[in-house]
């Protein structure tokens, strides 16, 4: 088996291959199921088998002009179209633009009778008919194991389903057949014995009453595909796989920076805010203010008149568009005005892939600037830490890819503020904490960026107020007593203004002094002035006196000389030398 | 149903049969199909039965009506209920059987 394809196949070129259009597969199978050649879709009852098949075929029709053909062993075409009807998908409509045909094949044991050798070439006839008569590319075979119940000869049937693949092949379409997953084999009767070149494995699992509904490309001959099994969901829309796993590293990066909505947070980021497509982690205390800031963000987005994706985790879109309304926030206008989407479920509602899933096909039919999810915490509720991580991370890589600015909100314990409960703070970009500072009997908030790569940023923390004006930072009182906030800051600030005063009215005391002191040294010296000038009079009078008295006792000595009649002329001057 | 089989088995000789028997081409096991039916019939419905030959290659379209899925396939039209009988109907038992000419003893042994 499969030697024959050789002839076909050239082992340099690529395979050529044929888009399912099912959201998610055509990432995984790099392009979609190999062109021409048959797939097997294998799985238990109910896990999806016949809606791929026939998404496929649907898909082919209406995106890829490519007719299809689907043969159903199982339900009438009238229950088929019923059931694809609440899928949204009008299969009436495709028949009668001869874009689909659904022949039913019924084979009832009790109807029939064996006699003898026979072959199928009854089905080949009908196959052949309908695949002609629309110009049909694609074929869905559901399920053709059916054909093993109604009739007995095993031998017969083994060949000559051998046959019909040989003959899809031959004919170049490119064909789905599925088949009911088996005890220890993948299919009850071994069909992939007959169809290698593609085997698709779908699963159904109900873990801790939640089901996850999981997809894994088991071969691909001749091509690369992801090996993981990939959570898938059936919505109203069909089919929805999530690839994500198998992204790379390699996504675009944008320079752009888009404001947060708060200026002074801004400011802090590089007076430019965040870059455009980076992941934002907002971590922080119950009541620290994560949804305000992620609100603040989406504000300003819906300014610019981007689209805003909301997915809320734990209230209700009129609550937060209520309790936003009280910072000063009108989020319903942006509601209204359809560029704000609210999206809110219960994380325990669904199984993490779901959730994972639903916000995918969210965020590709809405196609927002701008992701929050809030908060990422609760998930955890629906999965394990490890499948959270793997999760978001994954989120996080398809909103990378898409240029998707997204903000995630977190909460935190108390005590270990700097650590996620999920584990993705490394891969975040920029990471804003608020925290409370408790001090002086009341708690009040504090921001700070714990990291925000490729940009500078502010290393200091702001005192980050709600007002009902939205946000508002401010900076903090650092001094000597550490970081202070709120009624402690303003005391302190209070305390400050009255420690200056007081330095500047001693300075002024001081002054004063030195004044007086001045005007008591000069009073001093004028003091000591007069009384130098005070003694200088008195020693000068003296010496005048004296001068008065020395002439008096001249005048006596004279008048004594001459009363003595002494020869010498009375001259002062040389009266004592004689 | 066995019930059922005694009473048309008694009723058999008003009745008229139209048989359809689907080939896909002038293949050995066709033209074995046919050559066992007409000796069938010649035995036990002679004057009272129609075989219609319907080639599938030729008339694919058909194939569908009738829920044609291997080759050759014989179908009874009348007498109703519907029967069809799968091979080139060379085992004789099993084909009156399914004809519902005999009692379907193989059936409880």
């Amino acid at each position: 088996m499969g030697k024959g394809g050789n002839l076909k196949r050239t082992s340099h070129e690529v395979l050529p291959k044929a888009p399912t259009g099912i959201h998610g597969l055509d990432e995984i199978t790099g392009g979609g199921l190999p062109r021409g050649r048959p797939t097997l879709v294998c799985g238990a009852a109910g896990c999806g088998k016949t809606l791929m098949a026939l998404e496929f075929l649907i898909r082919g029709a209406m995106s890829y002009g490519e007719p299809g053909v689907f043969m159903v062993f199982e339900e009438t075409a009238e229950e088929l179209a019923q059931n694809v009807r609440s899928l949204g998908f009008d299969l009436e409509e495709l028949i009668r633009k001869k874009k689909l045909i659904i022949d039913f094949v019924r084979v009832e044991r009790n109807e029939i009778e064996e006699t003898g050798d026979y072959d199928l070439e009854g089905l080949f006839v009908r196959l052949n008919h309908a695949i002609d008569s629309i110009g049909a590319r694609r074929v869905a075979l559901d399920t053709i194991e059916t054909l093993f119940s109604g009739l007995s000869n095993a031998a017969i049937l083994r060949a000559e389903l051998r046959r019909l693949f040989r003959w899809l092949k031959d004919k170049g379409v490119t064909a789905v057949v599925t088949g009911e997953r088996g005890e220890g084999s993948l299919t009850r009767h071994g069909l992939e014995e007959y169809v290698s070149d593609c085997v698709i494995l779908l699963d159904h699992r109900v873990i801790d009453q939640v089901s996850t509904r999981r997809l894994r490309v088991v071969k691909y001959r001749g091509s690369v595909h992801g090996t993981n099994e990939y959570p898938f969901i059936i919505d109203e829309h069909g089919i929805g796989i999530l690839p994500i796993t198998s992204m790379g590293l390699q996504h675009d990066v944008s320079n752009e920076r888009v404001s947060t909505g708060v200026p002074r947070l801004d400011a802090m980021l590089g007076g430019k805010g965040y870059y455009r497509g980076s992941t934002v982690l907002i971590s922080g205390t119950a009541g620290a203010g994560k949804t305000s800031l992620a609100a603040h963000f989406v504000n300003a987005a819906s300014e610019r008149g981007e689209r805003s994706l909301y997915l809320a985790f734990e209230e209700s879109p009129q609550q937060i568009i209520r309790n936003m309304r009280s910072i000063g926030i009108d989020l319903e206008r942006w509601v209204r005005k359809g560029l704000l989407q609210f999206q809110a479920t219960r994380s325990t509602l669904h199984g993490l892939e779901m959730h994972l899933v639903a916000a995918h096909k969210l965020i590709q039919e809405f196609k927002p600037d701008v992701v929050v999810l809030d908060p990422i915490g609760t998930l955890t509720r629906a999965g394990s830490d490890l499948d959270t991580t793997s999760m978001l991370t994954r989120l996080m890589d398809f909103l990378k890819t898409q240029k998707i600015t997204a903000i995630w909100t977190n909460l935190t314990s108390g005590s270990d503020t700097e650590k996620t409960d999920v584990g993705i703070s490394s891969l975040v970009d920029t990471w804003l904490l608020l925290r409370d500072i408790e001090l002086e009997g009341e708690k009040n908030r504090a921001l700070y960026i714990l990291k925000s790569r490729g940009m500078a940023h502010s290393n200091q923390i702001r005192e980050f107020l709600l007002t009902d004006h939205g946000v508002e930072l401010s900076d903090v009182y650092l001094g000597t007593e550490g970081v202070l906030t709120g009624t402690a800051r303003q005391s302190q600030e209070a305390k400050e203004i009255a420690d200056a005063l007081a330095r500047d009215q001693a300075i002024a005391g001081k002054l004063r002094e030195l004044e007086r002191k001045r005007q008591a040294l000069e009073a001093r010296i004028v003091a000591m002035r007069k009384e130098f000038e005070a003694e200088e009079e008195e020693a000068k009078r003296i010496l005048s006196e004296e001068q008065a008295r020395e002439d008096v006792l001249r005048q006596d000595r004279n008048k004594r000389a001459l009363s003595r009649q002494a020869d010498a002329k009375p001259t002062t001057g040389k009266q004592r030398t004689t | 149903m066995k019930t059922r089989t005694e009473t048309q088995t008694s009723v058999i000789s008003e009745e008229k049969w139209e048989l359809r028997l689907y080939t896909a081409g002038q293949t050995p096991k066709s033209l074995t199909a046919f050559a066992n039916l007409k000796r069938l019939c010649e035995e036990h419905l002679k004057g009272r039965y129609t075989i219609e030959v319907i080639d599938l290659t030729r008339n694919p379209q058909l194939a569908a009506g009738d829920q044609i899925v291997a080759i050759p396939t014989l179908v009874r039209k009348l007498p109703e209920p519907l029967r069809r009988i799968v091979g080139d109907l060379s085992d004789t038992e099993r084909t009156l059987v399914g004809l519902q000419l005999r009692p379907a003893r193989s059936n409880n042994p």
